[in-house]
């Protein structure tokens, strides 16, 4: 069977492994080459060195600004979602009526686009915002705001499938006997569900956590960094220096390189510090 | 027992998305023994389907890994014949496949992909693309970009191997971007028959590189029978539209008319300031025009690169006369887009709307439309410079074709042909004047060649009238983002967060900025 296997290695990744490259290592590497030209499209760069990367963090890009709002939405984000979606997974695990017609509304939200997501919150807060005589642009606090929310709205309903999933899988037994050692609900929760569920606690902080920030559409829909791009994001960053200055793609594809850094590097960071915590089941 | 429950998170997941698409319930954390072996029964039958849809999914991905294989052995593939077959697009290639023409200026065996702009016209497009194939056999492919996509779009699509041969910019600042994509024109039919040659987008060496294939108006659109119902009114300011030539009186008119929008039977004078971020180029760009025209006139001009913005004050008196005699109050403004503002003027709720001729469309187009065909009149914008009584409506284009430099000698002989057949045959003619709705710029037009819509009408009206018109001097404005960054600070006046100086001063320092990175 290994023998075999070895033989028809090559027959059975490479096809595979020809998409991959297509797809994305080839693009990848283009894209790292690009940063370090200037260029129109992709068929007549010039060389220019690191000349891009200085001018992404020199003043009036905003790039260090949007990265600073991009780290405090990330931050509430994570924290709030879940939180909520750790919640309402408990919830909805303890055998309530209609327990599935739930799990389906929340988990709704989530199969609907984020350009439409963002047109149709940007409505109802302006619908609220109305009363008051002003409209979400007006502040980038009601942008951060909106943001949070719809984020929030958008992802608790995943990240509750993830924690059911985790808390179904912790092993009745573990619970019988900690209620007969007398422990309370809220300890269980914490020495024994919470332990169990760590996995689950890993993927969905990964999940958030690259999420929120590498948002997008819904930046892009909502408020798209009005006022005076104070809510705009460091995606939404990278797409205006691309698509709205003249000359300035290489110095938006720079940027992206960069984006991809602290992207990876916060996911590493997090996903090793989360595993640690781990228990073997 | 522990065993069952040892699934990983995975599959935990997945038997989730059974729950809720199959109803398949697993009640794993029940603690009655019976409950348990229902579990378990309905776990296997979860298995199989797992399984079976596992392998679908492998097989799925395996054809797809298969075709993607192949599909890139064969572009690669035409990568290597493109030199010489001029074109072979990806399913339809006709009969051009084996044609060799190259270095030689004949039409033979192009084709025209034009990348059109407007998607309004999108179905026009087509239909001419179509007429053109049927009458010269040339394949004609366009693509309409969605509305504010078209730089995106050009980006990616003049990179592949099947590029647009005609596309279009919106002036110099356009041409900075495009030029090593743009073809000289000036030996061509195109640029020979163009009336005003000045109109041409020219490079530094002198060669016209652009040319504009439609002429466009704006100015203040207002509604006559809500202007002729005001004038009938005891202490009416003035009684006829010819009296409002400069703006002192303009103001004075727009204010008295707010006094009485009740009377009027309107919510205010102006339709709302739409300043959504994306929906504010009525005012950072064509608003905007005004003081910068005014500035390079006073300068002797075309372009600066840096501005003072000596009209800053004039700037805000016509925009303070918009925000505070509108249909909505300045704070909300943030949520008002272009079309909402059109429909305001077209079901009568406002008297004026600021847009120009391609705006009739959006008028006519709203349903319950209350205002007469007769009745949509252009009045100039005074912002209180210069000899007011001969101003006239800001006149120009933002709309230049260009012929990509990058593409066969075939395409773009094939594409030169096309423009041509628009601007001389009488059926390209009929299709620009009277489908596209442009007003072509071409001494091949004769006069009764001319769209028919009212603000067109009104248009020409102006133009014939000696009066000055405007030029249009934002196509030198320095970027997008300078627009945007415009666009945000007067959103900003309007919800009170910054002073005019504010907005004022990042004008000129967001052009200064703006300016020198093109230059680098």
């Amino acid at each position: 069977m290994q023998k075999t296997l070895k033989k028809y290695f090559l027959v059975f990744t490479l096809p595979t492994l020809a998409a991959f490259a297509f797809a994305f290592i080839i693009p990848f590497v283009q894209g790292l080459y690009l940063s370090f030209c200037e260029f129109t499209t992709v068929d007549n760069a010039t060389f220019v060195g690191f000349d891009n990367y200085i001018k992404a963090f020199g003043s009036g890009q905003g790039f260090l600004y949007s990265l600073g709002f991009t780290a405090a939405f990330t931050v509430v984000c994570v924290i709030t979602i879940n939180l909520i979606a750790f919640t309402i997974a408990l919830l909805l695990t303890r055998k309530i009526k209609g327990t599935n017609i739930f799990r389906t509304v929340f988990f709704l939200p989530n199969l609907i686009g984020g350009i439409v997501l963002g047109y149709t919150w940007q409505q109802m807060i302006n619908a609220v915002l109305y009363k008051y005589g002003t409209t979400i642009v007006s502040n980038p606090k009601y942008g951060f705001i909106g943001l949070v929310l719809l984020m929030n709205w958008q992802m608790v309903g995943y990240m509750m499938i993830i924690y059911i999933a985790g808390l179904q899988n912790v092993p009745t037994d573990l619970i019988e006997a900690a209620r007969i050692d007398g422990a309370t609900s809220w300890q269980t929760l914490i020495k024994v569900k919470i332990p169990m569920v760590m996995s689950s606690i890993t993927i969905c902080m990964f999940l958030t956590l690259s999420n929120s920030f590498k948002l997008f559409d819904q930046n892009k829909a909502l408020t798209n960094g009005a006022p005076m791009d104070k809510t705009r994001m460091l995606a939404l960053n990278i797409y205006d220096t691309f698509y709205s200055k003249t000359g300035y793609e290489g110095v938006g594809q720079a940027k992206a390189v960069v984006f991809f850094i602290i992207v990876a590097l916060i996911a590493l960071l997090q996903l090793s510090a989360t595993r640690s915590k781990e228990v073997e089941q | 027992m522990l065993q069952n429950y040892k699934y990983d998170i995975a599959k935990s997941v997945k038997e989730c998305y059974y729950e809720i698409v199959i109803g398949n319930v697993t009640e794993n954390d029940s603690e009655t023994i019976p409950k348990l072996t229902r579990g378990k029964q309905k776990e296997k039958r979860g298995m199989v389907m797992k399984k079976k849809l596992l392998s679908t999914l492998l097989c799925v991905s395996m054809v797809s890994a298969m075709l993607v294989g192949c599909g890139s052995e064969a572009s690669s593939d035409s990568t290597e014949t493109k030199e010489t077959t001029a074109a072979e697009s990806t399913a339809d290639d006709t009969t051009t496949a084996e044609t060799t023409a190259d270095d030689t200026a004949s039409a033979e065996g192009g084709k025209v992909y034009y990348l059109n702009f407007k998607p309004e016209v999108d179905e026009a497009w087509q239909e001419i693309a179509a007429a053109y194939t049927a009458e010269t056999g040339v394949e004609v492919k366009v693509v309409t970009a969605a509305s504010g996509t078209y730089e995106e779009v050009l980006k990616s699509e003049i990179a592949g191997s099947d590029a647009p041969t005609l596309f279009q910019i919106n002036g110099p600042i356009g041409y900075q971007t495009w030029k090593d994509y743009c073809m000289d024109l000036t030996d061509t039919d195109l640029y020979a028959n163009l009336s005003d040659k000045s109109l041409a987008v020219t490079g530094d060496d002198g060669k016209a590189y652009g040319i504009p294939y439609t002429v466009e108006a704006y100015g203040i659109i207002y509604n006559d029978s809500i202007m002729q119902a005001y004038f009938a009114m005891d202490g009416a300011v003035v009684t006829s539209v010819d009296e409002i030539n400069n703006f002192e009186t303009l103001k004075a008119v727009v204010e008295d008319m707010q006094s009485k929008a009740a009377d009027l039977g309107i919510d205010g004078v102006f339709a709302s300031t739409s300043l959504m971020p994306g929906e504010d180029w009525r005012w950072q760009t064509h608003l905007a025009n005004l003081p910068i025209y005014f500035e390079y006139q006073d300068k002797g001009v075309s372009d600066l690169d840096e501005i003072e913005f000596t009209y800053s004050e004039n700037f805000k008196n016509i925009f303070d006369l918009y925000i505070n005699n509108s249909t909505c109050a300045p704070g909300l403004l943030g949520s008002k887009d272009v079309s909402s503002s059109m429909a305001e003027f077209a079901l009568g709720q406002c008297a004026m709307v600021q847009n120009g001729n391609w705006g009739w469309g959006q008028i006519s187009g709203v349903d319950g439309n209350v205002v007469a065909e007769e009745d949509v009149k252009f009045l100039p914008i005074y912002v209180g410079v210069g000899d007011e009584a001969n101003q006239g409506l800001c006149t120009g284009t933002e709309n230049f074709w260009c012929v990509n430099s990058q593409a066969s000698a075939a395409d773009q002989q094939a594409t030169l042909d096309f423009c041509n057949w628009l601007i001389s045959s009488d059926a390209g003619k009929d299709y620009m004047v009277n489908t596209l709705g442009n007003a072509a710029p071409f001494s091949t037009f004769s006069d009764d060649e001319k769209p028919s819509d009212p603000l067109a009408q009104e248009m020409y009206r102006y133009m014939e009238s000696g009066k000055t018109s405007v030029t249009w001097n934002f196509t030198s404005f320095p970027s997008q983002d300078f627009k945007d960054d415009f666009g945000a600070a007067l959103l900003e006046y309007c919800n009170g967060n910054m002073t005019w100086d504010d907005v004022a001063n990042t004008v000129v320092t967001r052009w200064a900025e703006e300016k020198a990175a093109i230059a680098e």
